[in-house]
């Protein structure tokens, strides 16, 4: 055997590290789930974008209500009629549920841009718990954050609408469900750009095909002829999604629960499509 | 025990493993050589379950890699240092992986001392050089306690202190009984380096065997020899049967006898010899003539000035 004399900085290995054993074959998930648990508060970016969603959500709903009410007394009778106080102030939800569609695309993604899937998939070479596990801590995660930002922007909101006794609350009927729904369907939107992120594995393009599902498809469905417009529209991921915060029915709009199991739906069939490919895939 | 029979990789249609087959066993360095291009790191991909071979098999201790329980145990790999996030610190990258595996977290910490990484432990990998990337990727490899390591060139990119310790770490390792696999694309480090040698090119096998007879087997055996009475010396050889070519300063180089027949020739004809020196082939000599026809992008040769 041969040693050179060992630097200051390098040392050489002792004895086999007689590491414990691994323990049962249904530990792999639970050890998945640690590991994607980590590697989720360990970057900065996480904690970015979730206080982007927070502060969006919560800000903007704020200012967007603010400016209504300072409207109130111009309105028409009809617009005072229609005026759902409770999904109005979750208003910013629209513009907070980019930053964490980002999130959710950049979980996949920044792995293939720093290659670091290779990493990932050496030490978990079985893929769909990868997937499983990313999607579920993800989910965990984004849950807590986006309940309480939910119920943040709703308070704020009610806050300023009581200026004009707008203000409704949350033991009102309904209300609980639209709030509660708010962070539901922000979870969903997280986990739909995860999605997106296992199919298309780029940052930018899978950005813009959330965004682009998202926000521009019900943008372009608006401009169909007719009733085509308004019934395309209401199945559409986000409309749909965003149906669990009304309290008021809206007729464009397909009722709160089954509109979220519609969006649901989506997201499982977008989780799925890229798990498989993930699978299949050369890294 | 790594073990790669018949494997076939193809990307579109262009063949990067072509019907490669070899073991890699226990208690020695094996060297994995071959142009740039040849397949190696696409081989060493298959063999960890990351590229999917169109046919053939690649087993790791008798098992696909996919099929492995809690593969950082078995099989330590460096593929290339960038499998780093660049937000994330070294400790957090190590800890996450010890996690997937249920390898105890003081774990870590004996791998960043192992590689002199303790000090920078907290810092974002982005911000790492490339030698310190290497260190990591080397930490993560030994993270399991693995008694298999594959390594796609490891000591790129890595400081003259650094390759020294990764050579004996190496060589460490595999008097441990671990089974080592070391892909390089420089001969010289692996004639340092390695016990047994596989060469590719082009996604074929140009041979699996000991460093040893790699370089004696492919070699053309030249002696070089030195005498006041040149002339006639040359007469002999040729007349012996040898080949016999003018060296630098004044020297010959002889092909064909060996040099105890040259001694023996020298001394039965009273030839004064100042000089008989075997010369054996460099491994890169021999790298490079095994490997000229597999040259992927083969450059045009710059005439000596």
């Amino acid at each position: 055997m041969t040693t050179a004399a060992p630097t200051s900085a390098l040392s050489q290995p002792g004895a086999p590290a007689g590491l414990p054993p691994a323990g049962k074959q249904r530990a792999t998930l639970r050890r998945s789930l640690l590991a994607e648990w980590t590697k989720l508060r360990s970057v900065r970016s996480s904690f970015v974008t979730m206080l982007v969603t927070v502060v969006v959500t919560v800000g903007l709903g704020a200012l967007i209500t603010s400016a209504f009410v300072s409207r109130w007394d111009h309105l028409g009778r009809r617009e005072r009629l229609e005026f759902d106080p409770t999904s109005f102030s979750l208003n910013g939800i629209f513009l907070g549920q980019l930053a964490i569609a980002v999130l959710g695309v950049l979980i996949v993604t920044s792995e293939f841009s720093s290659g670091m899937i290779r990493t990932t998939f050496a030490a978990m070479p079985r893929r769909p718990l990868v997937v499983v596990a990313k999607a579920t801590v993800f989910a965990a995660v984004t849950l807590v954050v986006a309940t309480v930002t939910s119920f943040a922007a709703f308070l704020i909101g009610q806050v300023v609408l009581s200026q004009q006794n707008l203000g409704v609350s949350l033991s009102d009927p309904s209300v609980l469900r639209a709030v509660i729904g708010g962070g539901l369907y922000l979870t969903l939107v997280g986990l739909f750009g995860l999605g997106f992120g296992a199919i298309l594995r780029h940052t930018a393009g899978a950005i813009s095909a959330v965004v682009g599902v998202l926000l521009v498809l019900p943008i372009i469905a608006a401009f169909l002829p007719g009733d085509l417009g308004t019934d395309v529209s209401k199945f559409l991921p986000s409309q749909a999604g965003s149906a669990i915060m009304n309290v008021r029915p809206v007729s464009e709009s397909l009722a709160p629960w089954s509109g979220l199991g519609m969006f649901c739906l989506y997201t499982v069939v977008v989780l799925v499509v890229g798990g498989v490919l993930l699978s299949r895939r050369d890294v | 025990m790594i073990e790669v029979r018949r494997l076939t990789k193809r990307f579109g249609t262009t063949v990067a493993v072509d019907d490669l087959s070899f073991n890699v066993g226990p208690g020695r360095v094996t060297g994995f050589l071959g142009p740039n291009g040849a397949g190696k790191t696409t081989t060493m991909r298959v063999i960890l379950g990351l590229d999917r071979p169109n046919s053939g098999t690649a087993l790791v201790n008798g098992t696909a890699y996919a099929g492995v329980r809690w593969p950082l145990r078995e099989v330590g790999a460096l593929l290339d240092a960038k499998g780093v996030h660049p937000g994330r610190s070294a400790r957090a990258h190590l800890t996450w992986m010890a996690q997937s595996n249920g390898i105890p977290t003081r774990r870590v910490d004996e791998v960043l001392d192992l590689v002199g990484l303790t000090p920078v432990a907290n810092r974002r990998a982005g911000g790492f050089s490339m030698g310190m990337g290497q260190r990591l990727g080397i930490a993560a490899a030994m993270l399991g306690d693995p008694g298999i390591l594959m390594l796609d060139e490891p000591v790129n990119g890595l400081d003259p202190e650094g390759i020294v310790w990764v050579r004996n770490l190496l060589k460490h390792l595999a008097v441990q009984g671990r089974s080592i696999f070391v892909s390089s694309h420089l001969m010289s480090e692996m004639a340092l380096t390695a016990d047994h040698v596989v060469v590719i090119g082009r996604g074929r096998l140009i041979a699996d065997t000991s460093i040893a007879q790699f370089i004696s087997g492919s070699s053309q055996v030249e002696v070089l020899v030195r005498s006041p009475q040149s002339q006639t010396l040359c007469g002999l050889l040729v007349d012996a049967g040898a080949e016999v070519v003018a060296g630098a300063g004044g020297a010959w180089r002889v092909r064909g006898l060996t040099s105890a027949r040259i001694g023996d020739l020298a001394a039965e004809h009273r030839v004064a010899l100042h000089e008989l020196t075997p010369q054996q082939a460099s491994l890169e000599e021999v790298f490079m003539r095994l490997t000229q026809d597999s040259l992927e992008f083969a450059a045009e040769e710059v005439p000596a000035p």
